[in-house]
């Protein structure tokens, strides 16, 4: 049942604001796929492309080997969860996951198992009868994922689906999507500005800004190895150094630390470097600085720390790996190890390093 | 315990406010004794009015044929003018929410919205019969059709409809425009076409709001007095019955035995209304729309309603178009051409044509202010106070929205002509300006107060109270605060009361004595003796007027308003 979804070279214009510029995805059968990216980004607006819901200005939309840039929504055979759940007010919990079935004809003695199954799997089968204004946030919300998933569509679309929830049901509900989404094996398509639930929740994520997609990849790929300072600064938090590569794969930092990391290019000149803030420690030698300020978090102490340049850097150190705890007004040296961290091109942002 | 002594201490900080009591004290009074008291005087007099207590004077009106017929004719015009306006509402809604329309169709919807605004009550009833009457300039000039009669059943279905089906229409766009559009998204991408996603998701959700629409003007339909007078013939309606029963058989206690049954059949459309089905619309759509909706792209829906819409809209507007020409033909039915100014000249030198316009004018300029006035009085006590008297007030000038203009009217006959309770005390209002301008301010009282209600309740309470706190006391604070901020309803208020009341008949008829020429009343006998022209020649500088006062206020809105800065939030 479930499809594959290909997208070659999508465009969206406004008028004369074009809000994507080209776009290609490919999605594989059954994958959870994230779109990521700040507000503005596109990533809404490509969704309810493959939706159906806003027109394609150029490129080509596949489900499998299906082109549907020419399919009303209504014929794509698609389940989308809605950001505000979109339930029925009108109907019931019951009659809003029964609604697609209907919709698609299904033979009536096989809407009511398939029902009464779609409600169990995500836990409210005993809230069948009652209305929506009866239920809570996480209720609806669990009523918009069974309706959407009820009619086992080719495609399960997603549209910030967690955003109006509390933080902590948020965590709770995307537990239940993901194990959900691996149990019924459809292929889904995510829409996220919350980087964090991104990487728990996805098997692949495209990270967008300005209506281009900057880095497609696994969460762990995203994370460690970000191709551009644009993806480095979104996904979780990065520290940033100007730096000048020289031949060899050699990093000099303002003259102070010069370290070998691996490279993929011959670039050298001006580059920026950006450092986890897991991956910065304290050491015996490396960028002089001082300590400003240090929070204990529990499981880690966040240092910020400044340098004898200015710049201000965020030191993250375990408390399983340490005892001693760096007071402000401490002098330090930093190091980290090169085989972690990314390095670009200043001009250009490319990335250098692998 | 904490709840007793919270009532008490608000009690405190309200006798600590002697502006504030004051006012409520002379609002509870003016409400009682200009609606309360008026319909009250009528139960007593339809119970006791021949001396005696009992049914004797409801076993004799419900022994008339002419009125059981009427009750009959009444709800059958409100019933199929309450569906037909709703529909056509629905489809000039849908069509304005759905359809991206050229400027040409935008803006004959835009006009036709605005039309009944302006537009006294009867020009639509006068356009019927100089198009479609017997002497019809359509029916007999362009078809030869030399018997067709407009009077009666259908002529006042057709001119009722046209007249309040755009009120349906403005009613049903705000609702339709705060379906959330992902509801009808969702159900489409779950397998539904358009038009199932319309009959499954959309009219369900509408469906309260239609039974409003359809109730609200039903209510409307019964309560219309001028349309029926001129067209309806001799098919009676409850308005016009009750009014021959005063100026013709002069059975007064009867006129209020009638007037009660006409109230009763009208609050109880309203409690349904009011309580049952605005609950029910608020239930479903409480979602705000965050972006459009989907637009109607296929040309074989698009079209035909466009093309449908727009010429009922062409239609309406040829109709009010019709009534200043109408006064421009020299002789109306026989001959069409040149065009004259003759009946114009006449409404000033013989029909007494300035008194009228002076008489109408000043009594409206009088009333407005105070009606606008007390309305924004009336909805700050209700938003921002709390005190006993409190759902009185708000139940007494709600309940006025129910009452018929006739039955207003009788109950001013009955209640003033001899005096409070036939005492003689306040009887010196009754045949003045006075009570004229009372019954425009009591007619124009709910409207005011609804879009004054709905006004405030946008004003954070916070706000006021930084006012109290830096030592302003209530008047203070309401001149200098509230009604600051919402001056914009304020100044629409002064002209919806102006025009309401400019536009007046149905209660006003009753009352007025010969000492008063107003317009409207003028237009409804010239109409009656069939001199068509004349009336509309009335109606057309009737209609002069009221566009002005709109045009005037839309301008100093724009230049002087505060509206500007808030809807760009």
């Amino acid at each position: 049942m479930s499809n594959a979804v290909i997208i070659k070279d999508a465009v969206k214009k406004y008028g004369d604001f074009i809000a994507l510029k080209g776009v290609s995805l490919d999605i594989k059968e059954g994958e959870f796929f994230t779109l990521l990216g700040p507000s503005g980004c596109g990533k809404t607006t490509l969704l309810r492309m493959i939706a159906g819901f806003n027109s394609i200005e150029g490129g080509e939309f596949y489900f499998g080997d299906r082109l549907i840039n020419a399919v009303p929504a209504h014929k794509r055979d698609i389940g989308m969860v809605f950001q505000n759940y979109a339930i029925f007010p009108h109907l019931t919990v019951e009659e809003n996951v029964a609604y697609g079935l209907k919709a698609r004809k299904v033979p009536k003695a096989q809407i009511e198992p398939r029902v009464k199954e779609a409600l169990e799997l995500v836990q409210i089968a005993h809230l069948a009868k009652r209305k929506p204004n009866e239920l809570s946030g996480g209720q609806q919300q669990r009523v918009a994922l069974a309706r959407a998933f009820v009619i086992e569509p080719s495609v399960l679309l997603m549209d910030e689906p967690l955003s109006n929830l509390d933080a902590k049901l948020r965590v709770q509900m995307r537990t239940v999507i993901k194990k959900l989404q691996r149990k019924l094996g459809i292929t889904t398509i995510y829409v996220t500005h919350d980087q964090e639930e991104a990487l728990a929740i996805s098997d692949r994520i495209a990270v967008m800004k300005d209506g281009v997609i900057m880095q497609c990849g696994t969460p762990t790929e995203i994370y460690a190895k970000p191709q551009n300072p644009f993806v480095a600064g979104f996904i979780g938090v990065s520290n940033f150094l100007d730096c000048t590569m020289e031949q060899d794969g050699l990093v000099d930092i303002k003259g102070e630390l010069k370290v070998k990391v691996p490279v993929k290019s011959t670039y050298t000149g001006p580059a920026r470097l950006s450092a986890r803030p897991e991956q910065l420690f304290f050491a015996e030698a490396g960028m002089p600085g001082e300590v400003q300020f240090s929070t204990f978090l529990g499981d880690f102490i966040e240092y910020e720390v400044k340098l004898d340049d200015g710049q201000n850097l965020i030191v993250n150190e375990y408390t399983k790996d340490t005892t001693e705890v760096h007071e402000a007004g401490e002098k330090v040296f930093l190091n980290f190890d090169p085989q972690r961290i990314s390095v670009y091109e200043a001009e250009s942002e490319e990335v250098i390093t692998c | 315990m904490a709840r007793g002594q919270g009532a008490a201490l608000d009690r405190k900080k309200l006798m600590a406010d002697p502006i504030m009591v004051t006012t409520i004290v002379l609002l509870i009074t003016f409400l009682t004794l200009f609606i309360l008291y008026p319909l009250a005087i009528l139960l007593v007099d339809s119970f006791v009015g021949d001396g005696s207590f009992g049914f004797s004077i409801f076993k004799r009106i419900f022994a008339m044929p002419t009125f059981t017929r009427a009750i009959t004719n009444t709800l059958k015009v409100g019933f199929v003018v309450g569906i037909f306006s709703s529909l056509i509402g629905l489809l000039f809604a849908y069509v304005e929410v759905y359809v991206r329309m050229n400027r040409f169709a935008g803006g004959l919807f835009k006009l036709v919205s605005l039309l009944p605004v302006v537009s006294p009550p009867f020009v639509l009833s006068l356009s019927m019969i100089m198009l479609f009457g017997k002497a019809g300039i359509i029916t007999r000039f362009l078809l030869h059709i030399y018997d067709n009669s407009v009077y009666g059943y259908w002529g006042i279905v057709i001119v009722q409809t046209l007249t309040f089906f755009p009120v349906c229409y403005m009613m049903l766009k705000g609702l339709l425009k705060n379906i959330d559009p992902s509801l009808e998204e969702a159900a489409r991408d779950m397998g539904a076409g358009r038009w199932k996603v319309f009959a499954d998701v959309t009219l369900p959700l509408m469906l309260p709001g239609l039974g409003n629409a359809f109730l609200v003007t039903f209510i409307e339909s019964i309560a219309d007095f001028a349309n029926p007078m001129i067209i309806g013939g001799s098919y009676d309606t409850l308005a016009t019955t009750i009014y021959l029963q005063i100026t013709g058989a002069y059975d007064k206690a009867g006129a209020a035995a009638m007037a009660v049954v006409l109230l009763c059949i009208t609050l109880l459309m309203f409690a349904v209304q009011k309580y049952y089905l605005e609950a029910k619309t608020a239930a479903t759509l409480t979602g705000k729309a965050s972006r459009g909706p989907m637009l109607i792209e296929d040309k074989s829906v698009k079209v035909p309603l466009t093309i449908f819409c727009s010429l009922v809209a062409l239609f309406v507007i040829m109709m009010y178009i019709c009534v200043p020409i109408g006064a421009c033909f020299p002789t109306w039915g026989y001959k069409f051409f040149p065009l004259t100014g003759k009946w114009f000249k006449q409404v000033f030198t013989r029909y007494h044509g300035f008194k009228a316009f002076k008489d109408s004018f000043v009594l409206s300029l009088i009333a407005s202010p105070i009606t606008a006035l007390l309305s924004m009085i009336i909805s700050y006590l209700v938003v921002k106070r709390k005190f006993k008297a409190k759902g009185f007030i708000e139940a007494v000038s709600m309940l006025a929205m129910a009452v018929p203009g006739t039955v207003l009217g009788v109950g001013y006959i009955r209640g003033y002509s001899g005096g409070l309770f036939h005492t003689g005390v306040l009887q010196g209002i009754y045949g003045t300006g006075l009570i004229l301008i009372i019954v425009f301010v009591v007619r124009s009282l709910p409207t005011g107060t609804r879009s004054g209600i709905s006004a405030l309740r946008q004003i954070d309470k916070s706000i006021e109270e930084s006012a109290y706190d830096m030592g302003a006391d209530s008047l203070k604070v309401f001149m200098t605060v509230t009604l600051p901020l919402i001056k914009d309803s304020f100044l629409s208020g002064l002209v919806t009361a102006f025009v309401r009341s400019i536009t007046a008949i149905s209660a006003i008829i009753l009352l007025v004595t010969p000492s008063f020429l107003l317009i409207t009343v003028q237009i409804n006998e010239f109409a009656e003796k069939g001199s068509y022209s004349l009336a509309c020649a009335f109606a057309t500088i009737l209609i002069i007027i009221t566009y002005s006062a709109v045009l005037l206020m839309n301008l100093f809105i724009k230049y002087f308003g505060t509206s500007r800065k808030i809807k760009e939030d």
